[in-house]
């Protein structure tokens, strides 16, 4: 069975050759790769013998496997990752305990410079890791030696990409992400709380397929899939344009599928596929269920400004300041005012006439 | 400091410190040119005076017949850009919900694309006023740093916002955050530069008329 192709595990599973190829049709064009690149994918990811991959959740809350695992329907995307993955994984393997790590460590072991490291979850940093261990060893060096083993690692979630909830103010546990732990391997980062499933199977398709690292962006995103902004792609597009706007969630202009941006949307500043791909096997993603983008896939969402503020709009109130500039420039104004006066005053008093007498002398 | 955290302090600790520059500035130079007063003019009026100072504050606002002739393109390019400046500073729709976010007034906004256009026509007349400063050898001979520069603050935003509108060059967060900045920018100089006509303009108008009132020559 440790020999068995990808596309024969898929087969025993019920998945058909033309099922197979549907996805990696798909994936291939979600990737931005010409069409012609279908084959190479398929036969690629068909010939795989079950790439070592170990998955480290650190401070998590298991959104971004549940989005991975809970499709609709089990998946295409989740039976691959079924079969190509998981030497090592908390959520989705049986053992536990000692057993667990043990698994860790044998596979780290034998495919050492070879095995593909998943990390989802932030690594905190304060009192000395303490925050978050497994087995009591802390996440920092869990993923330090991990990650010394590892042929490319990919930062699944925007925790592990950039730090995330736990990084948020006053980021209580030092939580930091895994880019600013890991600086000598090549790190895909796949952000967004949860990432779109079909993004996650991409990059890891790609990943397998080519041994290389997809296009990234300077965030370490892959740009087929965090190229364009949500705004950019987004459906209720045309009537930003033409300044329909929803007021409230629930007003004429939000059943009528106006844009949401004057109810906070992020979409212009957010970078993701939800637009294009969709959740729940394209059933629908956030803004078509009427609620705005709140930016996930982008670092410090959280503290970006509040979910509901419109993005033209200030993050803090300018109230005070403005109230205070106004009595000290009043103050000041009127400070310069009886200095004119005085300096007036003061010239009519040294003011001389002069008479003729004067002239002549 | 990556894109995102430039845009959040262009529109937090940026914005409080671009706005209280700015009302510091302003009521200082309002509060400077008003206590300056003026000598009671004890000698009677040549014609009635209430009426001629207002008058004089919209009046002036249309070219004269001479100054049409002598200086077309000046008038024609000044009209363009100034209404192009207010169409788009009022009635796009995220600078509205800026300005009901800091005062509480909201008013309906303008199809985007229109904006837009009128944001083409307006970079075009400020370029065009611009050569012409530098081409004609009398408005040259007259600017100075000062002017060169409110030119160059009231451009940057308008440029910005039609690049980030249009994700010209820049990513859109980034462009996003200069144009924010850009704006910042024009309100901390604004009270320091002659851009100070937009509030002041109205009181000399205003003082121009009442006085030409006095000497006979009411508008």
């Amino acid at each position: 069975m440790a020999d068995e192709t990808l596309l024969e595990i898929l087969k025993r599973r019920g998945i058909s050759r033309r099922g197979f190829l549907k996805f990696c049709a798909a994936t291939t064009s979600l990737l931005a790769l010409p069409p012609s690149m279908a084959v190479a994918v398929a036969d690629s990811l068909g010939r795989l013998k079950r790439p070592a991959v170990i998955w480290l959740s650190f401070q998590e809350c298991t959104g971004c496997t549940e989005s991975l695992t809970r499709a609709h329907s089990p998946s295409i995307e989740s039976l691959i990752f079924d079969a190509i993955s998981l030497d090592y994984h908390h959520t989705l393997q049986a053992a536990s305990g000692h057993a667990a790590e043990e698994a860790r460590e044998h596979s780290m072991k034998a495919d050492w410079g070879k095995y593909l490291l998943i990390v989802d979850g932030s690594i905190p940093l304060k009192d000395g890791g303490a925050y978050s261990t497994i087995a009591g060893i802390s996440n920092l060096q869990m993923l330090q030696e991990a990650a010394a083993g590892a042929a490319a690692i990919v930062a699944i979630g925007t925790c592990a990409a950039f730090g995330g909830l736990p990084h948020a103010q006053p980021n209580p546990t030092g939580a930091v992400a895994v880019s600013d732990i890991i600086k000598d391997k090549p790190i895909i980062n796949v952000p967004g709380c949860p990432p779109v499933p079909a993004v996650m199977v991409g990059v890891l398709a790609h990943y397998l397929t080519f041994g290389s690292l997809p296009d990234l962006d300077d965030l370490g995103r892959p740009r087929a899939f965090y190229g364009e902004s949500i705004h950019d792609r987004c459906y209720r597009r045309p009537f930003y344009d033409q300044g329909k706007f929803a007021k409230t969630f629930d007003d004429a202009g939000a059943r009528d599928g106006w844009c949401l941006f004057e109810l906070g949307c992020k979409g212009p500043t957010t970078h993701n596929a939800c637009a294009t791909t969709k959740w729940n096997g394209g059933t629908s993603w956030p803004v078509q269920s009427g609620h705005g983008c709140i930016g996930c896939s982008e670092p410090d969402f959280w503290d970006a400004g509040g979910f509901y503020k419109a993005l033209s709009t200030p993050v803090d109130s300018v109230t005070g300041a403005a109230a205070a500039a106004v009595a000290v420039g009043a103050a000041a104004g009127v400070a310069i005012g009886i200095a004119n006066r005085q300096r007036k005053a003061q010239a009519r008093a040294e003011h001389q006439t002069v008479t003729i007498e004067d002239l002549e002398k | 400091m990556s894109a995102m955290e430039l845009l959040l302090w262009a529109r937090g600790p940026g914005l409080g410190i671009a706005v209280a520059i700015f009302l510091f500035g302003m009521t200082l130079r309002l509060f400077e040119i008003y206590s300056l007063g003026r000598k009671t003019d004890l000698a009677a009026p040549r014609s009635p005076t209430p009426g001629s100072g207002w008058r004089t504050v919209f009046s002036r606002s249309l070219p004269y017949q001479g100054t049409w002739h002598r200086s077309g393109l000046t008038v024609i390019t000044g009209f363009v850009f100034h209404i192009g400046l207010f169409i788009v500073l009022l009635f796009l729709l995220p600078h509205i919900k800026l300005i009901h976010s800091l005062t509480g007034l909201s008013w309906p906004a303008l199809p985007t694309s229109l904006v837009d256009l009128v944001t083409v026509l307006t970079l075009i007349a400020l370029l065009v006023v611009l050569v012409h400063r530098l081409m004609d050898p009398v408005k040259r001979l007259l600017s100075g740093f000062g002017d060169y520069l409110a030119w160059a603050v009231t451009f940057l935003p308008l440029l910005t916002g039609y690049m980030a509108y249009h994700h010209l060059l820049l990513d859109y967060t980034l462009l996003l955050a200069l144009h924010i900045l850009s704006a910042e920018l024009l309100l901390v100089v604004f009270p320091f530069t002659k851009l100070t006509h937009t509030f002041t303009l109205f009181i000399a108008r205003w003082y121009n008329g009442d006085i030409a009132a006095r000497k006979g020559v009411a508008s």
